[in-house]
This record gives structure tokens, C-alpha cells and sequence, in this order.
């Protein structure tokens, strides 16, 4: 009686992307947001030449945070307005369908201003940012943001300060992520072999999802 | 529900006098019995608080995690009561952890904070927590209100675990670690001798262990008091 | 003497508790195949909680729900694939096409995708929509909204209809047109269960009343459409208040 999982999770990701294409509403904030934000760090901080290597690694992800709890909200907020996650829940489809579907969407939003990020900073601080070690790292990165944030998101979209909630449950949470993945990013751009960190990058992602799959279906049920 | 008479339980009456007495032989032992390090001075003596109560407090959270896992698992109250204790007592050692070191730090590293690797770590995992407690106020649906702090409890100790594993894994921290090998640019290392054992011993067990459930218990205790309340309020509103 | 067939509904014993305040005490109630139940009470009484435990939406603290022969919460997602639910939220997607919203919940419902298409045309047909087939969702009237969520509940074919308060903000003519909807439902075999505060409206609908009262069953009878008694009397007599739209 159940639908299958896969096939559940692939219209959810289907219907996010056309609801996206359409109003681009989410990725269009996000990307706006982002530009401004590394306008603002690179006025604000007056880097010179060895500065700039030291911290773009810094603000690309602070950036990338800040806009991906931007996009969480939106894209959680969207399921409460209407009631869309209610008519998800009374189908019959298994729960972590919801979470799954959910959050590729967020990955592939965020992931895209990531890759919009990349060759502008990549002019801005000239500096060589795309190159495959760094784009892995922003994948796997930008997966550890949007599998732990859709949990978040799912729990704090439906509270009454929801959007002051989720920066504050989110930032502390991601700390180890943000680590590790600036670790990863500051060794690449030293020339240096990064790929341990890329693994241990691997392993947090890995924890993350772990505890979105457990934990996702406890937080949207009633 | 537990009865609600005023006197506490006979196993916390136990604990409560065994910790009292414990705490002041730890302080004994730590303050007048352990040699003064030849290098570091009396300040050094802090260590023995310091480190354990860190423990202490990986030891609440850990209790948080616990009552989460059963609180979603069995829907009963108190292992979410025993969550909610485990997080304020757990901030109250972390905070004293927070202080401890920050005093040592002040003549040992000359400044009371630096934006050290373990230090950041720590204080993340502290506001953590305090984020915790907010999200529990920002819900007012109570059912909800403890799921979703279970979920967030369990969530939570990937940041206390980062702040346990952090000097082993970031190479550049300047915080020592007393057992086991330094990071090497660690400062303010000082030897594990058998005269050091003797003091962070009995601390450890103290500060690590019967502190913090003392006080969960305490807490817990507290709580189940206050649900008898709000329960004979809404019986009373219910009748009247 | 002929043997009652197994009714499609059957609830035992049914507890909600909402931390420690109870909204439903040991609620008992049997509905059969094809019959239109009015759910009334005053707001608080625990019909709307009715319909969420019925959908799975929430579980219950103790009691048992069985639908069509099978059990909540053990088999909810046999449950979940008969039931059909309309809110007074809308329960669909702004951004997308009347077409595409039920697209993406036919699949949710695991609806043949050769048979989809053909389906959701004819189900728009039948909620009058089918000339706003492939306008977004957000530029419908709250009427429109109201249609397309029927549509949607009932794309699935499902046994059993949920319509929780479904008057609420539909002037007289989108009214009009949902008790039309509401009635041919009924009359193509569905079984239907509605909370609302609109008495006349029941009146001339339903097939039975049930008024919940502190969440159990206050009053529970058929009505003869022919004949219908005096709701209005009755629901004041059993609640001890006068209803309030």
C-alpha cells in the first residue's frame, strides 16, 4: 500500500524544482543575499593580497550559511503556508520520503548559489577557486548544511519566531561542519593535499544525515 | 507521578550529604595536599576542577541525549525531564569549566580568552545549549515543545563530542592536554606525575559524576513538583 | 434477518490527551459504508481532533481505530491510502498549476502514471475547474481553492471523504456549489464525515448527526431528509449553548 520510497522522493524534488523554476523565489534571494554578503566582508575587511588567501575560505561559507538558513525557511515555510506538508503526511508514503525529498531540494539550491559564488570570488579576490578538490568540498559541504538544516528548519518552521529560531538553533549545531570544511578548503587553496579532510568532511555529512533520517519523522508529526 | 511529600527520597538524602562532603575533601586534596607546580604556581591547583567538570558536564549532556532517545521512544514525561536537567546542570559545570580556565589562563597564557581552537569549541557547545533552552521557551505546545527538544538535545552532543575530540584533530590549538600527548604548540603543559593523580582523582569522580547527577536529581525533583502544580491549576480551572 | 456487514468505521474507546488536559474520553463510534455524518459540537469538543486522529495526522493516547478492516497506527499507511481529507486549509502548493498540484499527489498516492492524466482531467471536470487547469494554484478564488482541494482528496478514490469545516470563508455561491459536490459525492457510494457549524447546511445533506459534547458522543441519530428535525433545537438542548457561526 505504501508508495515506494524513491519514487516519493523524486516527485518531491520534482515539485520543489518546478515551484522553484517558476517563482524563484528561494534561489534568487539566496543568491542576491550572498553577493552582498561578500561585497560587504570584502569592504568591511580591507584585505590585502595575503589577507585575502588567509580568510575567502571564511567568508564564503559564512556566507553560504547565512544564506542557507535564509533558504531553509523559505523552502520549510512554503510546506506550513498552505498545508502542504499536512497533505504530504496523510498519504500514504513512507516519512523519511519527506525528509529525503526535502532536503536534495535545499542541497541543489544552495549548491547552485555555491557554484555562483565560486567564479565571481574567484574574480573578485583573484584567486583560482574552481578547481575539483575546492568543488568537492562545496558539495560535500553544502550536503552537511542542508541535511542538518532541513531538520532544524522542519522543527522551527512551525514555532511562532520561526525566522530568529533557526539562525540560533543552526549556527551552533553546524560549528564542527564549519570547521572541518574551512580546514579542507584552507588546505586546497595552500597547494597542499586535502583529500584526509574531504573524508572526515565525508564522515560529518555522514553523522548529519544519520541523525536527519532518525530524527525527521519525530519532528514533523504531530 | 512521584507523591509529592515534601521530604526527598532517602537515595538523594545519600547522595546530596556523600557529594557535600566529597566536594570538600576534593577541594582539601586539590588546594592544600597536592605539591605546588614547580612552573605554574597555585594557579595550577584550578586544573582540578577544571578538567573534571568539563567531564561533568559531557556527563549531563550525554544524560540529555539519553532522555531524548527514551522521551521520543516512550513519550513519557519524565525522560524529557530528565533532558531538560541534564542541559542546566550540564551549563552550569561548562560554565564552571568556561571560568576555571579562563583564570588559569590569565597568567599562564597572559589573557583570559584567546580564539583557540578548544576554547571556541567550548564556548559553541555552551551556546548550543543555551539555544536549547530557547528553542524549548519559543514552543508552546507542550507535546511538541518536548519532541522537539529531544531532537535538539540529541543533535546537540555532536558539539560537546567536537570540543572532546578537538585537540587531537586541529593541530594548531595552544590548550594542553594533560593526558596523552601535547599538541605541540601547546602551552601550559604540565607532567601527569602520581602527585597530580592524587588530586584530579577523587575530583574527577566528584566534579565528572556525582555533581552533576546530584544536581540532575535535584532538578528532576523540582520539576515533577512543578508538574504537580500546573496539573491541580488546570484541575482547579477544570472545576471551578 | 440479513447479517450487518462490518462497518466501514470503527472506533473504540478512543482517548486524546493533549498533555494532561483531555480533549476526547473514550469516544466510541461506528460508521457504515455510504453514509454522510455531520460532526457537530461546540469549537473545543474535539471534532476537529476527530478527523486528525482519523487521518493519522496525530495519534491517539489510547483506544482503537479501526478503517475499512484495518488498524491505526499498525497499518496507517493502508489507512492513509482511503481516506481523503479536505481542510479548511487548502492543502496544495501556490506555485504550481491546478494540473501539477494533483500530478504531484497522484504519485504521492501511487497512481498509475499512464492512468494519471486522464484521471486528473476528469477530475477537474468534475469540480468545474477544468478550464483553470494550467493556471497557478495562488491566482484561484477561495472557492476555486476549495474545489481544487476536493479534487485532490478525491483523486485517489478513496472510501472514506474527511471535510473539516469546509464552509469556512465561501460565500453563498462557492457554498452552493459545495453542497452540490458534497451531494453528488454522497451519492456515488462515499462514505463522508464533515465538521461544521453550519446546521441548516446539515440538515439538508447529511445522513445522521453525531454532536460531540467534552469529547464523547452527545447525541448520535439518523436523519430522514424527507423529515429532518430541528438541529438547531437539538444541538442547544445537548450542548447547553447556542450555536455561533
Amino acid at each position: 500500500m505504501t508508495t515506494p520510497l524513491w519514487r516519493t522522493v523524486f516527485s518531491i524534488i520534482r515539485k520543489d524544482l518546478r515551484a522553484e523554476l517558476r517563482s524563484r523565489e528561494l534561489v534568487s534571494t539566496m543568491v542576491l543575499f550572498a553577493l552582498l554578503s561578500v561585497l560587504v566582508f570584502s569592504f568591511a575587511l580591507e584585505l590585502d593580497r595575503t589577507a585575502r588567501q588567509e580568510v575567502v575560505n571564511g567568508i564564503l561559507w559564512v556566507t553560504l550559511v547565512f544564506a542557507s538558513i535564509l533558504g531553509l525557511n523559505r523552502s520549510l515555510a512554503t510546506e506550513r503556508e498552505l498545508g502542504g506538508m499536512d497533505a504530504m503526511m496523510i498519504s500514504p508514503i513512507p516519512r523519511m520520503a519527506i525528509y529525503l525529498g526535502k532536503m536534495v531540494g535545499n542541497f541543489l539550491f544552495v549548491l547552485v548559489v555555491g557554484l555562483v559564488l565560486l567564479p565571481i570570488m574567484t574574480i573578485l579576490y583573484n584567486m583560482v577557486l574552481i578547481q575539483i578538490p575546492l568543488i568537492a568540498t562545496l558539495i560535500l559541504g553544502v550536503f552537511g548544511l542542508a541535511s542538518i538544516g532541513t531538520l532544524l528548519a522542519a522543527m522551527t518552521a512551525q514555532t511562532r519566531s520561526r525566522e530568529t529560531l533557526l539562525p540560533i538553533a543552526m549556527l551552533p549545531v553546524i560549528i564542527p561542519l564549519l570547521l572541518v570544511v574551512i580546514a579542507a578548503a584552507s588546505t586546497v587553496l595552500k597547494g597542499d593535499d586535502a583529500w584526509n579532510w574531504i573524508a572526515v568532511l565525508g564522515l560529518v555529512d555522514a553523522i548529519y544525515a544519520a541523525l536527519g533520517l532518525l530524527l525527521f519523522e519525530y519532528v514533523i508529526e504531530d | 507521578m512521584k507523591s509529592d511529600v515534601s521530604a526527598p527520597p532517602n537515595g538523594l538524602r545519600v547522595m546530596t550529604i556523600a557529594t557535600i562532603v566529597l566536594t570538600a575533601i576534593g577541594f582539601v586534596l586539590a588546594m592544600f595536599v597536592a605539591r605546588t607546580d614547580v612552573d605554574q604556581g597555585d594557579v595550577q591547583r584550578l586544573f582540578y576542577f577544571h578538567m573534571p567538570s568539563f567531564f561533568g558536564a559531557f556527563v549531563a549532556f550525554i544524560a540529555t541525549v539519553v532522555g531524548g532517545v527514551n522521551y521520543l521512544r516512550t513519550r513519557q514525561n519524565r525522560w524529557d525531564t530528565l533532558a531538560l536537567a541534564g542541559v542546566e546542570v550540564g551549563l552550569v559545570l561548562a560554565f564552571i569549566n568556561l571560568l576555571t580556565g579562563s583564570v588559569w589562563a590569565r597568567p599562564i597564557w597572559n589573557t583570559w580568552w584567546t580564539w583557540d581552537a578548544r576554547l571556541t569549541s567550548a564556548a559553541i557547545m555552551c551556546l548550543t545549549y543555551a539555544a536549547y533552552l530557547m528553542l524549548r521557551s519559543g514552543i508552546e505546545n507542550p507535546e511538541k515543545r518536548r519532541v522537539f527538544a529531544s531532537v535538539y538535545g540529541i543533535v546537540s552532543i555532536t558539539t560537546a563530542v567536537l570540543t572532546l575530540v578537538i585537540i587531537r584533530i586541529v593541530p594548531n590549538t595552544i590548550h594542553p592536554a594533560v593526558i596523552g600527548p601535547s599538541p605541540q604548540n601547546a602551552e601550559g603543559a604540565f607532567e601527569f606525575s602520581q602527585n597530580v593523580a592524587l588530586a584530579l582523582g577523587p575530583n574527577f569522580i566528584i566534579w565528572g559524576f556525582l555533581i552533576p547527577i546530584t544536581l540532575m536529581w535535584w532538578r528532576i525533583r523540582l520539576q515533577n513538583r512543578a508538574d504537580v502544580v500546573q496539573l491541580r491549576k488546570i484541575e482547579a480551572l477544570a472545576e471551578g | 434477518m440479513t447479517e450487518q456487514p462490518r462497518p466501514l468505521i470503527e472506533i473504540t474507546d478512543l482517548v486524546k490527551q493533549y498533555d494532561v488536559l483531555p480533549v476526547l474520553r473514550k469516544l466510541n463510534l461506528t460508521v457504515h459504508r455510504g453514509e454522510f455524518v455531520a460532526l457537530l459540537g461546540p469549537n473545543g469538543s474535539g471534532k476537529s481532533t476527530l478527523l486528525r486522529l482519523l487521518c493519522a495526522l496525530t495519534r491517539p493516547t489510547s483506544g482503537e481505530i479501526r478503517i475499512g478492516g484495518w488498524s491505526l497506527p499498525k497499518e496507517i499507511n493502508a489507512v492513509r491510502a482511503q481516506i481523503g481529507l479536505v481542510s479548511h486549509k487548502p492543502l496544495f502548493y501556490e506555485n504550481l498549476t491546478a494540473t501539477e498540484n494533483l500530478t504531484f499527489f497522484g504519485r504521492l498516492y501511487n497512481i498509475p502514471a499512464t492512468e494519471l492524466p486522464d484521471r486528473i482531467r476528469q477530475m477537474l471536470d468534475e469540480v468545474g475547474l477544468i478550464k483553470r487547469a494550467h493556471d497557478l494554484a495562488r491566482t484561484f478564488s477561495r472557492g476555486m481553492q476549495q474545489r481544487l482541494s476536493i479534487a485532490r482528496a478525491l483523486l485517489h478514490q478513496p472510501d472514506v471523504l474527511l471535510f473539516d469545516e469546509p464552509y469556512t470563508g465561501l460565500d453563498q455561491l462557492a457554498g452552493g456549489i459545495l453542497d452540490d459536490l458534497l451531494r453528488k459525492a454522497h451519492q456515488s457510494g462515499r462514505t463522508i464525515i464533515m465538521t461544521t457549524h453550519q446546521l441548516e447546511r446539515a440538515e439538508a445533506l447529511v445522513s445522521r448527526a453525531v454532536i460531540i459534547k467534552k469529547g464523547v458522543i452527545g447525541y448520535d441519530e439518523p436523519i430522514n431528509p424527507a423529515n429532518p428535525p430541528n438541529l438547531v433545537k437539538i444541538y442547544t438542548e445537548v450542548t447547553g449553548m447556542v450555536n455561533a457561526l
